[in-house]
This record gives C-alpha cells, sequence and structure tokens, in this order.
C-alpha cells in the first residue's frame, strides 16, 4: 500500500512494525514528531509497548539501556542537544553490548543554538560503538528501521544501531511511501534473544569496573564486532531487497558508477540531491557517478576501495566539520586510501551547516572547480563579506 | 545457656548471603553492611541497578562480581533510570510479576548528580525501591564534598583549614524531597538498627510504586574511626537527633523512632571521627559544635524525636 | 551462543578473592556464652560468619577483621586478638 506521508511518520510507522516493548524519549526539535506519533499510537492501543515520558534525554538513553537488559526491544529518539545530552549513556550501552535502536533527526549542534539540519551531532559519536546509518527519503525509513533492528540484535552483534535522518528535509517532509505490513516485519524480524540478560534464573553480573589488565580485551572484542557487523548489515540490505525489491544500499550505494571516473560522496538526504547533479552533468558528457556511505560506523573501507577502484577523484560533500582537522567523511575516505596501490584524489567540501540550503548549481560548481586538482575544508555558499575570509 | 537453646527451636544454619564474600571493601564498610542487609531482606527474586561509586568499585572488578542476583551498573548517574527501564521492560515481557526491582547508589550518585533521574523515576511512580547508601561524601574518588555531606565536616574538597571548619553548607534534606514527589513510602534507615532496615525493606518493596530508603552507612576511611565502631557511630548519629528515622507515606509523616531515653549530646557521635577533629582543638570550635547542636535540636523538634 | 565479549560474569565470582589476607586482627568466638542471638552474623560487613546452635564462626578465607562483631556482641563471646602470621 502506498500513502503520502510525512518522514517522521514514516519512522514512527515502521518502529510501530518492530512491536518494541519500551520507548523512551524526550521532546527535541526536528525529532518530536516522531515520539508524538508513537504515543499517539500507544493512547490509540495501536502499539503495545511501554512509552516512557523521562525528564531527559540522558535518562531517555538510560531507560531504554535498562529495557535492554532485560531483553526487551528498545527505541529512543533525539537529535543535536539532546544526542550530546544521551552521549555518555550511548557509550555505555555499545560497551555492555545492549541491542536497541535509536533514530536521530540529524541538526546541528549549538553554540549558536540552530534547530535546522546537519550531522555535526552524529558524527561526534563515530568512536562510541553505536552503528550508525543513513537514511536518504522517507522510503528508506520506512524499510530501514527493522534492518537496523535485525543488525542490533543479531548474537553477533549485540550493538545499538542508530538510524540518521536528515531533521527538517526528511523528518517534516511528506512523501509517497509503500508501507510495510505486520506479517512481513514479523516474518522478517524475529523476537528479540539477547545474548546476555538481567534474569533472576540466571543472575548475571553486567557492568563491571575493568582494571587495566582487563579494558583493553573488552575494547579489542567491540572492535572485532564492528568488523563482524560489516557483512551483517550488507545481507540484511539484500535479504530485505529479496523479500521487497527494494534496496537502497546495503554498506554503501551507488549511481551511475559504472563507467565513472569521479565519485560524488555524500550521506542522507544529499544523496537525492547529488543524484540530480549527477544527471545533469552525465547529460553534459561528465564521467561521474554518485557514491553513497549508508553505514558511517562501521565504516566500510574494504567495500568503498573496491567500488573506487577505477575512479581517479573522490568529490566528498560533508555536513559536518571537524574544527582542527577538517571535514569528517573526506578525511576518513581519504585514509582508506593511504599507501594503497591506487589512490585517487580526495577533495571535500562543507555544505548545508546549520540548515543552509544547498542548491544543486553550486555542487556544480565545486565539481567544475575541483575536478583535477584537490580542494580541502572550502565552506560553500559562505557569506564572505561577514566573515572575512582571508 | 544450654537450658534455654533446648526450648527452642533450632534456627537453621546461616546461608551464604546475596552479597557474598570476597568484595574488596574497606574493613568495617557501612555502605558493604547496608547493601548486604538490603539484598538479604529483598531476596534472591531482585534485580539490582548500581550506579557508579564504591559499592559498585568493590563488589564488581572484573571478572569477580559478590552480587548473587542480577545486577547491572551503567553510569554514575543513572541507576534510577535503568531501573525504569528494567521495570518497564519486566512489565512490556509480562515478568514482572514477583520480581523487585532495586535502584542503588551513593549519596553522590543521588542526591546530587542523579536527582534529575531519581526525580523523574519518583514522579512517574515506577516500582522500583530506590536505597540511597548516604556516607555523607564521594568516598569512592577520595573522600570529597558531596551534598550530603554535614554542616562543619572536615572532607577533601571541604578541609577546615586556619579559616574554615570545613564544609559550610548543611546536608540538602534529601528525604523531604523525595517524599515531596508523594511516592508511597519514603524513610530513612540506618545499618545501627538492621532490624528496623530489614522491615523497612520489605515494607517498600510490598508497595505498587516507587519507594525509597535514604541509608545511613558509616565510612572508616572516610570519617576517620575504628573499623570496629561502623554500628556503634550510625546508632549515635540517631540518638543525637542528627541523622532522624522518620517514615513517610504519600508525602506524609507516619512515623519517627522516638529517641526520648536515648538521646544524647552531639559531642557523643563528633568525638569518635576524624572528620570532627578540628571541632575539638580550639574555643572556635566548640561553638560550632554548638551550630551542631542546634541542628540536631532543630531535626527533633520538627519531627518531634522526644 | 556467539564470541565470548568478555562483559558480565556469573553470581559470587567474588569468592576468588581471599580477602582474609587483609587482617591484623582475628575474631575468635569463644562459644562460651553465645546466646544464639546472631547478631555478628547480620553485622558482618563481609557475609563471612556461620554455623548454628551457639556455635558461630567466622571463615578465615574472608574476614577483613573489622571487630564489628566482637564490638557488638551483646554477651561479650568474641574477642580480637592480634594474629600471628
Ligand atoms: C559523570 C561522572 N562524574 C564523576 C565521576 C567520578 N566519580 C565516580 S564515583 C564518584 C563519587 C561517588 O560518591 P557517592 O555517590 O557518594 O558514592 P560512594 O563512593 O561514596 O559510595 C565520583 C565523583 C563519574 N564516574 N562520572
Ligand atoms: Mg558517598
Amino acid at each position: 500500500m502506498r500513502k503520502l506521508i510525512e518522514g517522521s511518520m514514516a519512522v514512527s510507522e515502521s518502529v510501530r512494525l518492530c512491536r518494541p516493548h519500551v520507548i523512551a524519549a524526550y521532546p527535541i526539535t526536528p525529532q518530536t514528531h516522531i515520539v508524538e506519533f508513537l504515543s499517539q499510537m500507544v493512547a490509540d492501543g495501536d502499539l503495545k509497548s511501554e512509552f516512557i515520558n523521562v525528564e531527559s534525554e540522558f535518562g531517555a538513553a538510560s531507560v531504554v539501556l535498562g529495557a535492554s537488559a532485560v531483553g526487551a526491544r528498545a527505541y529512543s529518539a533525539t537529535t543535536s542537544q539532546g544526542l550530546l545530552l544521551m552521549s555518555e549513556v550511548i557509550y555505555n550501552i555499545a560497551g555492555m553490548r545492549l541491542p536497541l535502536v535509536i533514530t536521530i533527526a540529524n541538526r546541528s549542534v549549538s553554540a549558536p543554538i540552530s534547530i535546522w539540519n546537519d550531522h555535526s551531532d552524529v558524527v561526534v559519536l563515530r568512536d562510541s560503538g553505536l552503528i550508525t546509518l543513513f537514511a536518504e527519503n522517507a522510503q528508506e525509513l520506512m524499510d530501514i528501521h527493522p534492518q537496523a533492528y535485525k543488525i542490533a540484535e543479531n548474537p553477533e552483534v549485540s550493538l545499538p544501531v542508530s538510524v540518521n535522518m536528515d531533521g527538517f528535509i526528511l523528518t517534516h517532509a511528506f512523501e509517497p511511501v509503500e508501507m510495510l505490513d505486520q506479517k512481513f516485519v514479523d516474518e522478517f524480524l524475529p523476537p528479540f534473544e539477547p545474548v546476555h540478560k538481567l534474569d533472576v534464573e540466571n543472575p548475571i553480573t553486567m557492568g563491571l569496573l575493568a582494571e587495566p589488565t582487563w579494558y583493553m580485551e573488552t575494547r579489542y572484542k567491540l572492535k572485532e564486532t564492528m568488523e563482524d557487523a560489516i557483512p551483517i548489515i550488507e545481507n540484511v540490505a539484500e535479504e530485505f531487497k529479496e523479500k521487497t525489491g527494494r534496496w537502497f544500499g546495503g554498506l554503501i550505494d551507488t549511481y551511475r558508477m559504472e563507467d565513472a571516473e569521479i565519485a560524488i560522496v555524500g550521506m542522507g538526504s544529499l544523496i537525492g540531491t547529488l543524484k540530480d547533479v549527477v544527471d545533469t552533468l552525465r547529460a553534459k558528457g561528465e564521467k561521474v557517478g554518485v557514491l553513497k556511505i549508508r553505514s558511517f560506523r562501521p565504516f566500510p573501507k574494504e567495500k568503498i576501495r573496491e567500488i573506487c577502484s577505477e575512479i581517479n577523484q573522490l568529490v566528498v560533500f560533508d555536513k559536518s566539520y571537524s574544527l582542527g582537522l577538517g571535514t569528517i567523511l573526506q578525511e576518513e575516505l581519504r585514509a582508506c586510501f593511504y599507501r594503497q596501490k591506487h589512490q585517487p584524489l580526495v577533495s571535500g567540501f562543507v555544505v548545508g551547516l546549520g540548515g543552509r540550503d544547498i542548491p544543486p548549481q553550486s555542487i556544480i560548481d565545486c565539481y567544475n572547480e575541483t575536478k583535477g586538482k584537490e580542494i580541502l575544508d572550502e565552506f560553500v555558499d559562505i557569506n564572505e563579506e561577514a566573515v572575512g575570509r582571508r | 545457656m544450654a537450658e534455654t537453646t533446648k526450648k527452642r527451636k533450632p534456627k537453621p544454619p546461616v546461608t551464604e548471603s546475596l552479597l557474598t564474600s570476597g568484595h574488596r571493601a574497606c574493613a568495617g564498610c557501612g555502605e558493604s553492611l547496608g547493601a548486604k542487609l538490603v539484598i538479604d531482606a529483598a531476596g534472591p527474586n531482585t534485580i539490582v541497578t548500581t550506579c557508579t561509586g564504591c559499592l559498585e568499585v568493590f563488589s564488581t572488578p572484573y571478572p569477580e562480581s559478590a552480587w548473587r542476583v542480577p545486577w547491572i551498573h551503567s553510569l554514575f548517574e543513572n541507576s534510577s533510570a535503568v531501573a525504569a527501564g528494567v521495570e518497564a521492560g519486566l512489565k512490556a515481557l509480562g515478568k514482572k510479576e514477583g520480581i523487585n526491582v532495586i535502584a542503588q547508589g551513593g549519596d553522590g550518585g543521588t542526591a546530587d548528580i542523579g536527582i534529575g533521574c531519581l526525580s523523574g523515576m519518583l514522579e512517574r511512580n515506577h516500582e522500583v525501591l530506590y536505597v540511597c547508601y548516604d556516607n555523607e561524601a564521594y568516598m569512592n574518588t577520595g573522600v570529597q564534598r558531596s551534598g550530603l555531606t554535614p554542616f562543619d565536616t572536615h572532607t577533601t574538597t571541604s578541609p577546615s583549614g586556619k579559616k574554615s571548619f570545613g564544609n559550610q553548607h548543611p546536608k540538602k534534606p534529601l528525604l523531604e524531597i523525595v517524599a515531596a514527589h508523594n511516592i508511597p513510602y519514603a524513610t530513612s534507615a540506618t545499618v545501627g538498627y538492621p532490624a528496623d532496615l530489614q522491615l523497612k525493606v520489605k515494607k517498600a518493596l510490598k508497595e505498587k510504586g516507587a519507594t525509597f530508603i535514604h541509608l545511613h552507612v558509616p565510612c572508616p576511611l572516610g570519617w576517620v574511626y575504628n573499623t570496629e565502631l561502623t554500628i556503634e557511630i550510625a546508632r549515635l548519629a540517631v540518638q543525637t537527633g542528627l541523622f532522624p528515622l522518620v517514615e513517610f507515606k504519600w508525602g506524609k509523616v507516619t512515623r519517627v523512632r522516638k529517641i526520648t531515653r536515648e538521646r544524647k549530646p552531639v559531642e557523643e557521635y563528633l568525638k569518635h571521627q576524624g572528620r570532627y577533629r578540628h571541632l575539638f582543638a580550639s574555643e572556635e570550635g566548640k561553638k560550632e559544635i554548638k551550630k551542631i547542636q542546634a541542628i540536631a535540636d532543630a531535626n527533633i523538634e520538627k519531627y518531634g524525636l522526644v | 551462543m556467539s564470541k565470548p565479549i568478555l562483559i558480565t560474569v556469573g553470581p559470587g565470582t567474588s569468592k576468588v578473592n581471599k580477602t582474609g589476607a587483609w587482617r591484623t586482627l582475628m575474631p575468635v568466638f569463644k562459644h562460651d556464652k553465645c546466646n544464639d542471638c546472631r547478631i555478628c552474623v547480620t553485622v558482618c560487613p563481609d557475609a563471612c560468619i556461620f554455623g548454628q546452635n551457639n556455635v558461630y564462626n567466622a571463615n578465615l578465607d574472608y574476614c577483613k577483621g573489622c571487630g564489628i562483631c566482637a564490638h557488638e556482641c551483646p554477651v561479650d563471646d568474641i574477642e580480637m586478638v592480634l594474629e600471628a602470621k
């Protein structure tokens, strides 16, 4: 069944079909619609979940941690300041190997306070053990949540998974969406069987203190698990494709990359714009395609190298910036080709911070300017006069 | 003795505690004693969440745990929220019936950094018993002042010195703050009166809602006294009026432990403890003791302890 | 189940840690005036006093020698003595 719905509704419907036992979340723009819809579903009896109205995002993350620890399927959603307030708990959830899903309506981080989209929030957690997936449109948001739970709850993984969606651009936009149904999701996503849980029949201790003799081993296991998650993310997407015919990528996705010499790279809703840009450039005879990074953590290095084996240049558009270093996705892509046989040129542009519009023409201009030469750290479309640029 | 025991039915042999031996608490630790009394009163069908702090560190250094019930530690400030999630998860799975959920933390984890999560858990009235182990400072990090450190107490961040008698703020009224959430049951208790404490644990666990025990647990290391005095000092805190034992139901005081016959001046309590040594060293210090006596008198007056 | 993840442990595994080694004073249970009140059992922070019928003893593998049992014994039937090690 196809329906015209808001991105936040696509998320809520998809989450409802995953039958979470416990939902805990706190309002923050632009995530709020998601939890409003979910609480209405609970109020109407369409969703049988314990919906906990917590006192903060820190509390929300802690509540879902506790729920997952007893073997309940748990869900939360947040953004920006809320995610940063959760950050201590997210590290903890990952370290304790507690699977759950959290949707992040990506938004910039204060100061100055801004409610609009970029990726500055989730990149802060890139070292936390949180599996980080980016969705590109409302249909993918519908499809990705059962996949996210399936990845999280795989006993070889048992980690939290975040589904990232661009704030406003996806949360508040209406798109036609092919709806999933309960029967499908129930078959696709089996009940949660935790690898460990708090149970009076088998009273284990969780969350121990690790002295220097043990801490490194626990982190090593996390590293290994993140690597193990790589094929699992891909397989889950493949399985979903087999059953629905829909494919938004596994670890990555590509568009018109077959004979491409240059790849334009991005994450999230920007992919739609990049595809349009590529169509325009192709019409002018440019050999260019889109590389969509769907799994930002784990970062699929091998897969990227494989896909880019014939690519001369990557032009990366980042919606975040690591102050004192550079554009984040670009740095990571660059690192992934270091001392490899094939080393494409890598350029990095900063776009859309704090919700700045990203006109396709700006992307095309960047492309034309950087084609064949490396450009880094370029803040696209800033007011040069206002910043008094050197 | 033989004659009297003959008539009584023999008690069964002592069994292993649910917080068992081999933990690394200091000798004479009031917090470990309190935790043992609480979990043994609660029984094996209990899931426990614990804040970061001495209790967590001494009982669960990997790969050893002293707990014989399902137990989880997450962070310094969230054992109440984790417990809320445990309770909600059990309810959603249809497994809550017959299972107690206890959240615990130190005075710092409870009254300072964790008070937001605690307040949320209480206000939503989760079926969770929260136990605050009040040793009146951040002991795990080396005896720093908390919001529950008493007036004129020497700690490493509120030291006494040439110009100070130590912590200048009175103890935060944690129990009143908790009780004001209008929860079914909130009480203070102490390791000084173990039977009273265990009765209160059982009472709390019978309620279908959030309950709270503010548990006074002397710390030989941080309070600087000889290890064998833990219980005696805990009793003296009650008998001087400095740690009143008060029970609240739905926000109203329903019972207090009277100290009419056992009432003692505060010096009796303070003199055993190195953290108050500075008060006995000068005439000014003696005046400070009068201020502490006034705090005790106000407690006694407020709760009608005599 | 999957590979070990080294972050949970079983119940009561602390017993490998023989804290009795910390002790300087040792409780001697005299078994003379014991009235079977079990206060010593209740007040032991290390949960290491066991027994029945007026005969109680500390498990010296774990007893840290804090002396609370001796101090609280209402009939003075426990004595702390310097341990010759
Ligand atoms: C967010 C955070 N801040 C600070 C700490 C450091 N810390 C760990 S335990 C502790 C003190 C614990 O004091 P309390 O809660 O009173 O428990 P106690 O150790 O006295 O039993 C502190 C400050 C931490 N672990 N996490
Ligand atoms: Mg403390």
